[in-house]
């Protein structure tokens, strides 16, 4: 149904569209970087497309892969009632995209939870802190190399068994998982 | 009563305390997950926890001296909790009501705290996930016996004194390595920025 979607993008940005295809009929198109604003500013205002709401944002971590992150976005048009998910690649290096919040307000806690769990930076974002995850806590617990065993407590007994050390030498060492 | 044994008029009287003590509980339910369905159920007709002189709850930890940890205890929640146990007036006992707040249960990750008494002296762990209420009630009549006799805390009897304190991160601005826990400030944007 939303294969017109993906034609309408084809045809008007056809250098920003990496990758477009359909998966049990929930269409995808990967989109470079660099263009991603001008695309959703298109996917948004265009009557046509019309996509009104930003359902949801998210992360994927492949660990493996190049570039490691993807970001999510999950578009419905409330008038046309046509859904279709948009994929940016992002660097382990550079984890930043641009933000969407002037597109859609509701990008700006969908933001703020990717940043927190996953890392990934969206510049221009307003108020980028964390919000699920207390200020204290170090690294972004959703990576896929962010190691189980680490504790970050806020407080504890004095008694009970500290897991400060642990937790250190587990952080240090998570970067170096993918080099074994 | 004997001239021989000047302590028998105060352990009978000690005796009529915790008696006292120990048929009017009242509770503070700390209910922050899906245990608390099944305190609910503890509390109702059916299972009638008020047979045990416990049924009232109090809504203000000022006011109860029986605090019962029903659920998941995440880190960033545990500040609360041990404030909330800090609030009770004493004599005061705890009960950890389910695997979640007994060891974190199945939580085995970043956000849960593995078990209240990595925070607070617990007095009764009850397991189940949920535990029955017959459970809980089990529960509830194994730490009736532990007021009567006047043993107070678990942790205490085992010998750890340290029970009582507890020592807050957010005082500590650096780890052992150096590194500071909070985010640095180029990592936090303006707070007084709004969108739109």
């Amino acid at each position: 149904m939303a294969q017109r979607v993906l034609d309408i993008l084809q045809q008007r940005v056809p250098d920003a569209i990496i990758e477009a295809g359909s998966y049990v009929g929930d269409e995808m198109a990967l989109v470079e970087r660099d263009q991603l604003l001008s695309v959703l500013t298109l996917l948004r205002d265009d009557p046509e497309l019309d996509f009104s709401m930003l359902t949801d944002l998210t992360v994927v971590d492949w660990l493996e892969l190049s570039p490691r992150f993807e970001v999510i976005y999950q578009l419905y048009s409330v008038r046309l009632k046509h859904r279709v998910r948009i994929k940016v690649g992002v660097d382990e290096a550079r984890p930043e995209v641009p933000t969407a919040t002037s597109l859609w307000f509701a990008a700006a806690w969908a933001e703020r939870e990717a940043w927190d769990l996953y890392g990934v930076r969206f510049t221009g974002h307003p108020d980028l802190r964390r919000i699920l995850m207390y200020d204290e806590f170090k690294g972004h617990p959703l990576r896929k190399d962010y190691p189980q065993n680490a504790r970050q407590p806020l407080i504890r007994r004095p008694d009970a068994p500290s897991t400060d050390d642990q937790t250190t030498r587990l952080l240090a060492n998570s970067h170096d998982r993918r080099t074994e | 009563m004997s001239n021989d044994n000047p302590t028998f008029v105060p352990t009978m009287l000690q005796d009529a305390v915790n008696w006292a003590q120990k048929y009017s509980l009242f509770t503070y339910p700390f209910a922050t997950a899906c245990c608390a369905m099944e305190f609910m159920s503890t509390m109702g007709a059916r299972y009638d926890i008020a047979r045990f002189g416990a049924e009232f709850p109090r809504f203000s930890p000022r006011q109860a001296d029986l605090l019962i940890v029903i659920g998941t205890i995440t880190e960033r929640q545990a500040p609360i909790l041990r404030r909330v146990y800090d609030q009770m007036p004493d004599p005061k006992w705890v009960m950890a009501f389910g695997v979640c707040a007994s060891t974190g249960g199945f939580y085995q990750n970043y956000t849960v705290t593995p078990g209240a008494d990595q925070v607070i002296p617990v007095d009764v762990y009850v397991p189940g996930c949920p535990p029955r209420p017959e459970q809980v009630l089990d529960g509830l009549m194994a730490l009736q016996n532990r007021i009567q006799e006047h043993r107070g805390h678990v942790q205490a009897e085992l010998g750890n004194t340290a029970a009582i304190g507890y020592r807050d991160r957010r005082h500590l601005p650096v780890l052992s390595d150096g590194t500071s826990m909070t985010l640095g400030p180029d990592e936090r944007m303006p707070k007084d920025g709004r969108v739109r």
